[in-house]
Parts: C-alpha cells; sequence; structure tokens
C-alpha cells in the first residue's frame, strides 16, 4: 500500500517538528527583515546590518553544513572538498555581480575591472551570457553538478571510499584553488570579484536588498532541511545509510552503490553551490581561499559538532562554530585556533554524535 | 720609525717608473691633434706588451697625463711631474701645461690597450680579472696581444677565458681563415652566448664567405643540441631534488600513515616542528659557538629528529592512540591538532617566516657542463635524503623496534599474543614517522621558508607520494616522490608552474581511479582493508 504524498509529507517530521519550523520561518522570514527595515536605527528594536549580515552567512554555511551531512552522516562518505562546490556557485553567481557594476567600476569600463587591469580588450568566451539573471542561475546549478558528477562517476565506479576519497576530493580543492589564483584563468585571481553594487538593479546594500537575501538564505535552508529529510525517509535513505554500513552487502543484494552515491554527492554538491551563490553578495566578496583545504575542513567539522546523521545537528553545529568564531576572533584573535582545533580534538574524542548526540544522551538517562 | 718608514715608501713609489724608455715619439704622438694618429700610437705602445706602458696609458684614461705647449708629455699623478717616457722625474714642474683630453673612440681603444696589457701582468689575479673582462665583446685590435699573452699564459682558467675572448676576436677577423678556425673553435662551446655570437654569421648579409656561414650553422647546431641535452640534465637534476624533498616529506607519512593506518593531518607540522628546531639551533651556535656557526645544520639534525619525535609521540599518546581503526574521526582529530600547533609556533615565534641562512659551504655549486650548474645545498639535500632512507632501512628491517612494528602491521592481535607490547610498538613507530618528518623539515629549512604555515603547503603533496606509491609500501614511496619530482619539474618546463602542479594534481586523481591500491599494490586478500 502507498502513503499518499500529502501524508508522506507531513508525516515527515512530528509535530513539535513542524511547530519549531514555523516558529523559525516567522522569525526570519517576517520578524527580523521587519524589524531591519521598517525600525529606525535609533530605536532599540532595531535590527543592525551586522546581524542581518552574520545571520544570512551563518544559514548559508548551516546549508552547506546539510549537505555535508547527507554524504557524510548518511552516504559515510566524507569529502574534504565541499569548499569548491561552494566557491564555484559564488563565482557563478559572482560573474552575474561583475556585470551588474557595469561601468561604476574604477576604470569605468563595461569589462570587470580586474580584465581592464590585464589589460583585456573583450570578455573571454566563457564570460558570455553572464550578464543575464536566469544565466547564472543555471550556471549556479550547472557548474557545480557537471564537475560533481564526472568527479563523483569516477571516483565511486573504481570503488574508491574511505580515507582515498577524502583525500583525492582535498587535493581537488587544492588543485581548483591554484587555479583560480592564476590570474589568466579570467576570474580576478587572488582578489578574486568584490565591490559589488546591485542585483537585477536594485542596489545591493539597501535594507530591502539585505532582508531579501537574509529571508532567501533561511528559505534555502529550510528547503534544504525538508528535501533532506524527505529523501532520508524514503527507500533511497535507507539504501544510502545500508551502503554506507555494509556496502558489499548492499551490492550482493542486488542494489548498485554507484547510482545512490553519484546522486547524493552530486545533490550535495548544487546545495552547497546555491549557498555559495546567496553567500557571495551578503559578504561582497569572493575570492580563491573560499577553496583552501582549510575551510572544507572545517565544514566537516560544523557537522561533527552538531551530529552526523541527524541534519538539524550540522545546523546547530554550524552556527556554534561560526558564532563563537565571530565572538574569538574578535575578542581573543590569538586563540581562536587553539579552540578551533581543541573542538576538532574533543568532538572526534568525546563527542562522536555532536551535540544532538549529548542532547538524546542527558534526556534518556532522565527517563531512565 | 714606521710612519718614517711609511713617508720613505710614498716617496719611493712615484719614483719607481727609473725604467728602459719607452719610444719617445709614440709617446708624443698620443699628444697629438689628430685622433687617428693617437689611435694609432695607443695601439703600438699596447701592442708593444710592455708593463711600464700600462702606467701612461691609466693616467692618459684618468685625465693625469699632461703636455706642455712644446710637446713635452708627462705624468702627474698628483703635485709631482714625471716624464712619460723615461719615467724621470721633472722638477720644477712645467709652468704651462694642459690635461690631455680623449673622446669616446679613444677611450674605447685605450681600455683595450689597458686590459691587453694587464694580460701580460705578473700577477695572477690581475691577469684573471683582465681576461674576464675581454669576455664580452673583445676588440679585433687585441688578437695580437692576447695571442702573445695566450702563448706566455700557463694558468689553465685564464688560458680557457682568453681563447675564448680570442675565438670571439677572431669572428670580425679579415682573414676568412682565421674566421673559419675561431667559428670552429667556438662551435665546441656551449653556452647561450657563444650561440649568440655564431647566429649572425650563418645569414649571408653578414657573412661574405659560404665556408664559414656553413661552418657557423654546424657550431650553432652542435651548440644547440649541447644546450638542450644540459637542460634536460638540469630538469632531470631539479626533478629529483624536487622528489627528494617530496619523499623526505612524504617518508614519515609513509610509516605513520602506510604502515600504521593512522591519517595525521598534523603531518605538516611536524616537518615545522623540525624545521623551527633548525633555526633554534641556529641562533644557539650564532650566541655561543660562533666559529662553529656553520656547522649547525649538523647538529640540527638530531635536535630536529628528537624535536619531532617528542612532540609526535605526545600527540600519539595523548590524542591519536583512542582513535585506531576510525580513519575518518583521526582525520580531523589530527587537522585540529595542526592547527593548534600552527598556532603555537605563530604564539612562540611570531607569525612571519624566520630566516635560516645556507651555511656557506651548502651556497654555490659546481659547474658539470657549460650551462649546467648543480647547487650544493640541492646536492647536499639529495645525499641528505639518501641518508635518512638508509636510516630508514636499517631501523625497519635491521632491528629489533622494526621487527615489532612489522609484526603489529601485519597482524596486530598475533603480534600481541607473542608478546610484542603494541600499544608502546604504535607510540614508538609514530615517533619515528613523526622524527623523519622533522628530519624533512630540517632540510626543507635550507630550501623553502620556514613559517607557521609552511606545513600546510605539504601535506597534499606527501599524501598523494604516499597514495600514489601504495599505501604501505615504502619502496613505492620512493617511486612515487621521485617520479613526481621529475614530472612536474619537466611539465613546469612547457606550461608554468601552477599549471603544472594542477595537471600533476589531476594525473594522480585519474591514477588513482585506475589503481586504487597505487603503484606497487598489495595483492591477494589484503586488497579490502
Amino acid at each position: 500500500m502507498r502513503t499518499p504524498v500529502t501524508l508522506r509529507f507531513l508525516g515527515m517530521l512530528t509535530r513539535t517538528g513542524w511547530i519549531a519550523l514555523a516558529l523559525f520561518a516567522a522569525i526570519t522570514l517576517v520578524l527580523l527583515p521587519v524589524l531591519h527595515v521598517y525600525v529606525p536605527h535609533d530605536n532599540p528594536l532595531h535590527v543592525s546590518n551586522y546581524v542581518i549580515t552574520l545571520g544570512g552567512k551563518i544559514m548559508c554555511y548551516a546549508v552547506v553544513a546539510v549537505a555535508m551531512d547527507l554524504i557524510w552522516g548518511y552516504a559515510g562518505i566524507l569529502s574534504l572538498g565541499h569548499g569548491v562546490f561552494f566557491a564555484l556557485g559564488g563565482y557563478a553567481f559572482g560573474m552575474y555581480l561583475m556585470r551588474q557594476i557595469g561601468t561604476d567600476g574604477s576604470y569605468h569600463s563595461t569589462l570587470p575591472d580586474f580584465m581592464v587591469f590585464l589589460d583585456w580588450k573583450t570578455l573571454p568566451w566563457y564570460w558570455t551570457g553572464s550578464d543575464s539573471f536566469l544565466w547564472a542561475m543555471f550556471l549556479v546549478l550547472a557548474v557545480p553538478a557537471l564537475l560533481a558528477a564526472l568527479f563523483g562517476f569516477f571516483a565511486f565506479r573504481s570503488r574508491i571510499r574511505g580515507v582515498y576519497f577524502s583525500i583525492i576530493t582535498q587535493a581537488l580543492t587544492y588543485a581548483a584553488m591554484l587555479f583560480f589564483f592564476r590570474n589568466e584563468t579570467g576570474f580576478g585571481g587572488n582578489n578574486g570579484f568584490t565591490d559589488f553594487r546591485r542585483i537585477l538593479g536594485y542596489d545591493i546594500t539597501s535594507p530591502e536588498m539585505r532582508s531579501t537575501l537574509f529571508a532567501l538564505s533561511s528559505l534555502m535552508l529550510m528547503l534544504t532541511l525538508l528535501l533532506g529529510r524527505w529523501l532520508m525517509t524514503s527507500k533511497f535513505g535507507r539504501v544510502l545509510t545500508a551502503i554506507r554500513d555494509a556496502e558489499s552487502r548492499v551490492m550482493f543484494m542486488g542494489y548498485n552503490p554507484l547510482h545512490y552515491k553519484l546522486f547524493i554527492w552530486t545533490l550535495s554538491a548544487m546545495l552547497c553551490a546555491v549557498a555559495g551563490a546567496l553567500y557571495v553578495p551578503q559578504v561582497g566578496i569572493i575570492n580563491p581561499s573560499e577553496m583552501s583545504t582549510a575551510n572544507s575542513i572545517e565544514i566537516a567539522i560544523w557537522a561533527a559538532v552538531g551530529g552526523r546523521g541527524t541534519l538539524i545537528g550540522p545546523v546547530i553545529g554550524a552556527a556554534l562554530v561560526n558564532l563563537s568564531k565571530s565572538y574569538f576572533t574578535v575578542a581573543f584573535p590569538d586563540y581562536w585556533l587553539f579552540f578551533l582545533g581543541a573542538l576538532f580534538v574533543m568532538v572526534t574524542l568525546w563527542l562522536p554524535e555532536g551535540v544532538v548526540g549529548l542532547w538524546k544522551r542527558i534526556r534518556n538517562r532522565g527517563r531512565a | 720609525m714606521k710612519r718614517f718608514l711609511i713617508a720613505l715608501l710614498l716617496c719611493t713609489l712615484p719614483a719607481l717608473p727609473a725604467r728602459a724608455a719607452l719610444d719617445p715619439a709614440l709617446v708624443k704622438q698620443l699628444a697629438a691633434e689628430d685622433s687617428d694618429a693617437r689611435i694609432a700610437a695607443i695601439q703600438k705602445l699596447g701592442t708593444s706588451g710592455d708593463p711600464d706602458v700600462l702606467k701612461v696609458l691609466k693616467a692618459l684614461a684618468s685625465d693625469s697625463l699632461m703636455v706642455t705647449p712644446d710637446g713635452r708629455v708627462f705624468l702627474m699623478p698628483e703635485d709631482k711631474a714625471f716624464d712619460a717616457a723615461t719615467g724621470a722625474e721633472i722638477d720644477p714642474v712645467p709652468a704651462e701645461y694642459d690635461a690631455i683630453t680623449i673622446n669616446n673612440r679613444i677611450r674605447s681603444e685605450l681600455d683595450n690597450a689597458i686590459a691587453g696589457l694587464r694580460l701580460l701582468n705578473p700577477d695572477r689575479a690581475v691577469r684573471l680579472a683582465a681576461a674576464r673582462e675581454l669576455q664580452s665583446d673583445p676588440g679585433i685590435e687585441l688578437v695580437p696581444v692576447m695571442g702573445k699573452a695566450l702563448a706566455k699564459e700557463t694558468d689553465a682558467e685564464i688560458r680557457h677565458l682568453l681563447r675564448f675572448a680570442l675565438d670571439q676576436a677572431n669572428l670580425a677577423s679579415p682573414d676568412a681563415k682565421l674566421r673559419l678556425a675561431a667559428v670552429r673553435a667556438l662551435g665546441h662551446d656551449a653556452s647561450p652566448t657563444t650561440r649568440g655570437l655564431l647566429l649572425p654569421l650563418t645569414d649571408p648579409a653578414n657573412e661574405a664567405d659560404a665556408a664559414v656561414r656553413q661552418a657557423a650553422t654546424a657550431s650553432v647546431k652542435a651548440i644547440e643540441s649541447r644546450l638542450a641535452i644540459g637542460d634536460t640534465l638540469g630538469q632531470i637534476f631539479t626533478g629529483i631534488s624536487l622528489g627528494s624533498i617530496l619523499l623526505l616529506a612524504a617518508l614519515g607519512l609513509a610509516i605513520t600513515y602506510g604502515v600504521m593506518g593512522v591519517i595525521n593531518m598534523a603531518h605538516g607540522e611536524l616537518l615545522m616542528v623540525g624545521a623551527y628546531a633548525a633555526y633554534f639551533m641556529q641562533g644557539v651556535f650564532r650566541s655561543h659557538l660562533p666559529a662553529y656557526a656553520d656547522w649547525y645544520v649538523v647538529a640540527a639534525i638530531p635536535v630536529s629528529f628528537l624535536a619531532s619525535a617528542l612532540v609526535g609521540m605526545a600527540l600519539e599518546c595523548t590524542v591519536i592512540r583512542w582513535l585506531y581503526g576510525r580513519p575518518l574521526e583521526t582525520l580531523l582529530a589530527t587537522w585540529g591538532l595542526s592547527l593548534i600547533l600552527i598556532q603555537a609556533a605563530r604564539v612562540l615565534f611570531g607569525a612571519q617566516n624566520v630566516e635560516v641562512g645556507n651555511p656557506a659551504w651548502m651556497s654555490g655549486g659546481v659547474e658539470v657542463m657549460a650551462g649546467l650548474v648543480l647547487p650544493w645545498n640541492r646536492i647536499v639535500i639529495i645525499g641528505f635524503t639518501l641518508f635518512v632512507l638508509a636510516l630508514v632501512w636499517v631501523l625497519m628491517q635491521k632491528t629489533r623496534l622494526g621487527l615489532f612494528v612489522r609484526a603489529v602491521t601485519q597482524n596486530r592481535a598475533m603480534a600481541g599474543c607473542v608478546g610484542v607490547p603494541t600499544a608502546r610498538i604504535d607510540t614508538l613507530a609514530f615517533g619515528l614517522g613523526a622524527g623523519i618528518a622533522g628530519l624533512g623539515g630540517l632540510a626543507l629549512s635550507q630550501v623553502a621558508n620556514v613559517g607557521p604555515d609552511m606545513g600546510q603547503g605539504y601535506i597534499v603533496d606527501s599524501f598523494m607520494v604516499v597514495v600514489l606509491g601504495g599505501v604501505g609500501q615504502l619502496a613505492g614511496t620512493v617511486w612515487a616522490a621521485l617520479g613526481l619530482g621529475v614530472l612536474t619539474k619537466f611539465l613546469e618546463g612547457w606550461t608554468g608552474a601552477v599549471i603544472a602542479k594542477i595537471v600533476v594534481l589531476v594525473i594522480i586523481i585519474v591514477f588513482i581511479q585506475k589503481r586504487p591500491q597505487g603503484l606497487f599494490a598489495l595483492k591477494g586478500r589484503f586488497v579490502e582493508n
């Protein structure tokens, strides 16, 4: 007997889950944007630029963390190269943002400033159509998806997994970073893209635009969570966890792990890319250091801190780590790396199931 | 007394040119109105080979050769006058005189003549310097002087330089036979400069004689092929040297990862610890043993090894031990450790790179053939790599510790059953891997920047080497490191450094798809886990 889709959809989350989601939506989609745009600056209820930008940034990171959870927590594939998909999404949308500057750059040319600086006369072929918003959206999804699908196909087909896979994804993002650092690659070299002016003709720094991007990030995060929940409570999710736990057995039962892994891997890369595209206009810069190996490993720690295989855990983890990063790098700049390093060690040694696991353990002890 | 002696010496010095007189007519001609006459006089004086002429010509070059209205030529270095031809002092100084002025054409003639005279100087250093100066564009008029000097010269190095200068000068000779001989002789050389000299002679516009053109073409070809060989050998050498650096960086990892199965992301930081230990030893030697400062590198060998080994064993005991069998968790935890080590280095030594100098005996290089200079520091590092390899081989194959390590690698439970203290062996093996990383760091400190972030750049490369070589295969690691080094250097020649690096990474990724177990795969049942 098949469950109707609507019932299946509603049954994805518990009653508390739906209420929490609705509450989150009410706060991030309505309350905070309204407080930011319509409440005057001197009012204590006004939400500052800083809060909106930080919040939007963290929600983008949370999407990446959930994408990481989909492949690491559920499929057991630890990617140390997810930064490359995030950055590619950012670059794809950044191209559009660069074109939107128009002739307002320092050289008043129709070309982006860095191309004038390199003495290029025309746009390179791969910038064709970059002034179209729709094409930019298409690139945001298509380029990372293509890279992920190609890379994943070859890697999973030769049954590369575990640490091997982690290390070659690290090599992938490292190679990509070196490639984007070159000025001749045509993406602004080590300065990357910055100095954005507008999106679809609207000022990028206006409170309305900030609020819109903030709300979009929140919407993206909620959709990602729901999509993840939908997938992982379906048969597909069950097969995936089975592959994680005993790949050979799943193969002997007649499933081809390649298709499952490839699908979730590509999906995860695309989610990262969308998060990257939302991230870039909010922070106002994208450069190759987003592809550094350190950044990609940090994504893994967000998921680990929150708790792998829980979907909500990585969101909490991303928020916790990045909030403490914002605090530490201002208050004790010398100690942030000590803290982050200790976090890596402590979570792996004592909190293998993350904050969510800890919470469950405490609750169970209370019941027993 | 001393002061008196010096005064005496100062008095006698200008009087020294008491000697056999020069041809007064030629000397007089130096002050002639006509430039051509003066040049002829300079050339004639120059070719005489008489060392005493040098003084006169130098005086002319420095505007201290004077002439009286009645045509008397004399030197006036300071406030005394000496006759140019005889060297005798003229007292009193003539009432009316003028400095002999020279134009640029005369000056260049003069320089050549002076160079020629210096070639006949009894002092070897003067001759050598003169021969060096003649390497670029010697004038044809110097041919006789150089020929004379070459005939008298006994020093091999100066002879070599002179012959080259002579051949070069002869290229402009009006005599086609001399040109031909010079072109042929220069064909035995192998430098880009020689090629540049010969190239115009292959063109009929510059060279009328067909035989010379032909010889020049042949010589250019010979030089080019020799240059290409030198170039290739040079690339192979830098490739091997890069490979040996990769090997030093990866060898420790091959033990901890390959043999023990521990993914140590803090490996790069163990290299850094070794490099900072070298920096520390340099400081100790500079402040306490400045006389032996150049030998700090040797003293740093055990210090770097021990420093990294201790840090490594501390990491193993506190963190890594609890994570055996959970490779992905180990990866994250060791990454955290690497962040802590980096920050610790920043706090202790500052965020800037520190200066670690090459000892004097490591600077410079040996010229193996023309255009191919092998720097000493690279040669020393290759030798050092061989030493470390031998050390690892002896430790792993010939000692009890090595035996135990191999036993634990092959079958941990069985090794424990027969009484091998597996936990302690793990710590020691990890310390060994870390110590070898420290030696790698010492080597890196001689060729690369030493700073808190230095390890980060090597971690991806080291893993690539180990994975490419095959996990658990020390021999595979060696071949993989050398292969990657040479491949990278050759690619750099064609595509530039960054693209070469990317291409190498892509090649490795593709290669691992094909052979997931590396170059030297274990066969049979070991393959799964």
